[in-house]
């Protein structure tokens, strides 16, 4: 297959992660955050979200250009591929 | 519930999941171009996508929800159900039986029964398959309908337009039928698979927080010991010699021979389900070391869906709580009133309410039942501020929806492979069995919708398809079992075995009950000529006799039969075919190193849990 999924992905949790980190900041010390014992859920959360997500991003588009500079590989006769 | 108020935040983190799923099917659909690549993914995923896709594909939401309901209800115990109900059989499906499914070229479980066994063998197991699978997911949908209702995450939108709420439930059912049908559509089992493996780390995003929270909030682990209702809730082998003295009601043998093996060894050795997931990779290899990856996750999921369940459990009951807060100089209190259902429940579980009169149920000595079900959505609700809120929800809507998906591409292949292409349209081109295997799906999703709704028309529904494909799976991992490692059975034994074996389940169901139970659904509408102490305990031992049953009966018969010629074996029968070519791999990328450090980890975490 040649969509490598670490890419979508990748963006999803980045999105994710920025969105909830911005919201975070805007929200710094509102009284949403009484539920979850004062503890500023979204900031933290997103700003690991997107550590996570770019991470994944990078490593898609690494793993992508990789495998397009390689010839494709007759998958069928049993050759032996590695996991990514 | 009371209040869901949802925000902008929320909604777009849900809004952005949708995008990405449909889009990712898009972005798939230019590689559909023949039915391998739309029903076997053109067998090219790598492992670790499908390791993870292999646990995702069993993390529905009415998994997530029920391990949460049973941690609450019955503790630490609930992890059996993952480190002695999966993980052995999970190695056992990776070392022994996938160089069979994938060396066998069979593109589905029901066609490898065809090649090893005979034609009426295959066609049983593809019709009670298709059938269960288009269930399932009806099912999965229903549920995820009345979980969005109970929620009332909706409310407020539908308030403010002016609808009924009463539409709720109708909005839910489509969108998620057109959601699922869409990717499914463009991008086939590639697309459920690739949907898997963001549902498994949208579960670990939205759901990890949440433990984090809910251990924060009762103090730690030692705050949860101290708030156990009883000592034996964070033990998951305490008082297990004897059924009466544990809280899932089962001895140690039910448990090990009943979940351990039978159960387990059936779902996660014979079902298509998941299976298919493993047979999408690139090699052999790959597909043997799909479920070793997925087993590793799979150990520590009890910490994220069992583990909320306690610490709803042990969390204090919700009590009237006043925020003060200043603004502009004046003092504002706000006051929070918990509902009825929430006061009469215990820590975060809501009492359960009936669901046509609204009050709550009481049990026989008067106490309010817990709805159980709730824990996992409670804990979201009470812990979560709005923004991180909508990412846990979109975790429940993910799993619901992946949970779905995985049954209906299983449907798919089933029906064009094992069904139209044997016995209703033989010999067409690839193309037309593609384009069946889109509409296959189409058709798939409408049966799912006709099954929520009717599920809608009877309250009992559920339980007694759940009933009956107990029935039929109960005695399955006998056949496979045989077909694989006992050249001599044959498939007059493997049909006349499987049917036994269903009716000896259906028997044992009519001729014991569980204490405290009715007779009808939950056994005994023979006879009742043994009791169980718990339900669970009957189910187990109702596939122990299946099992048995059709172990026996298949040995028996096959010795009456001739045995096909071991040419025609040779890769469907363990002592028939090569062992697989390890050769070139170093003695730690061998699947069996990746086997015994699992086991060894298991054990492990069941000596530190015991």
């Amino acid at each position: 297959m040649n969509l490598d999924l670490r890419i979508p992905m990748g963006l999803m949790f980045t999105f994710v992660g920025l969105i909830l980190t911005v919201f975070g900041i805007v929200t710094r010390g509102s009284a949403i955050y009484a539920k979850s014992l004062n503890i500023n859920a979204n900031l933290y959360w997103g700003v690991v979200l997107l550590i996570f997500g770019g991470a994944m991003y990078l490593l898609g588009r690494r793993g992508q250009k990789r495998a397009d500079r390689e010839p494709p590989k007759a998958v069928d006769q049993g050759a032996v591929r590695r996991a990514h | 519930m009371s209040h869901t108020n949802l925000t902008y935040v929320d909604w777009l983190i849900m809004l952005l999941y949708f995008v990405f799923v449909l889009g990712i099917g898009f972005a798939l659909k230019r590689f559909m171009k023949t039915s391998k690549d739309f029903f076997q993914a053109g067998r090219s995923l790598p492992a670790w996508i499908c390791g993870l896709a292999f646990i995702s594909a069993n993390l529905g939401a009415q998994e997530v929800i029920g391990m949460g309901a049973s941690g609450a209800k019955y503790g630490i115990a609930t992890s059996h159900f993952y480190w002695i109900g999966a993980i052995p059989a999970m190695i056992f499906v990776g070392i022994f039986m996938m160089p069979f499914y994938y060396g066998s070229k069979a593109r589905s479980v029901p066609e490898f029964l065809r090649l090893r066994f005979d034609e009426k063998t295959r066609a049983l197991n593809a019709c009670s398959f298709a059938v269960m699978t288009v269930f399932s997911s009806g099912i999965s949908m229903y549920a995820m309908a009345r979980l969005i209702q109970t929620l009332h995450v909706f409310d407020y939108i539908f308030l403010s337009a002016g609808l009924p709420l009463g539409w709720i439930f109708h909005l839910s059912i489509i969108l998620s039928a057109i959601i699922v049908l869409g990717y499914i559509f463009l991008g086939g089992l590639t697309s459920a698979i690739y949907n898997e493996v963001l549902q498994f780390f949208l579960i670990i995003a939205g759901f990890l927080p949440l433990v984090l929270i809910g251990l924060k909030a009762v103090g730690g682990w030692n705050g949860l010991k101290a708030a156990m209702p009883n000592p034996s809730y964070l033990h998951s082998w305490h008082g297990m010699a004897h059924a009466n003295t544990n809280p899932l009601g089962v001895e140690v043998f039910g448990l090990a021979m009943g979940l351990g093996f039978v159960l387990s060894f059936g779902y996660w050795c014979t079902d298509f389900l998941v299976i298919q997931t493993a047979m999408a990779t690139d090699s052999q290899e790959s597909a043997r070391r799909v479920p070793l990856i997925a087993a590793i996750p799979k150990m520590f999921f009890p910490f994220l869906v069992i583990l909320p369940g306690l610490l709803a459990i042990g969390a204090a009951t919700p009590k009237p709580v006043t925020t003060e807060r200043v603004e502009n100089g004046a003092i504002i209190r706000l006051t929070t009133l918990p509902t009825e259902l929430e006061a009469k429940g215990q820590g975060l579980v809501p009492a359960k309410a009936d669901p046509i009169t609204g009050k709550i149920v009481l049990d026989t000595s008067g106490k309010p039942l817990l709805d159980y079900d709730l824990a996992i959505p409670s804990m979201l609700l009470h812990y979560f501020p709005t923004g991180i809120l909508g990412l846990g929800l979109t975790a429940l809507l993910a799993s619901f929806m992946s949970g779905m998906a995985g049954n209906v591409t299983a449907f798919n292949t089933v029906w064009t492979y094992d069904l139209y292409q044997s016995y209703i349209h033989k010999g067409a081109s690839d193309k037309h069995y593609l384009a069946m295997g889109r509409w296959a799906t189409v058709g798939g999703i409408l049966l799912s919708m006709a099954t929520a709704y009717a599920a809608t028309g009877f309250n009992n529904i559920m339980d007694t398809l759940q009933l009956v494909f107990s029935f039929v799976n109960a005695p399955l991992f006998a056949t496979f079992l045989l077909g694989m490692f006992w050249k001599r059975a044959t498939g007059n034994g493997a049909f006349i075995g499987l049917i036994s074996g269903t009716v000896a389940a259906i028997l044992h169901h009519g001729l014991t009950l569980p204490v405290e139970a009715h007779t009808g659904l939950h056994g005994g509408w023979i006879a009742v000529i043994h009791s169980y102490p718990s339900d669970m305990a009957q189910n187990f031992w109702t596939a122990i006799w299946a099992f048995s049953t059709n172990f026996i009966v298949t040995i028996v018969v096959s010795l009456f039969g001739t045995p096909k010629p071991e040419s025609e074996l040779v890769g469907l029968v363990h002592s028939l075919t090569p062992k697989p070519e390890l050769g070139h791999l170093p003695w730690w990328r061998r699947p069996e190193a990746l086997a015994v450090l699992l086991l060894i980890m298991v054990i492990t975490l069941n000596v530190i849990f015991r």
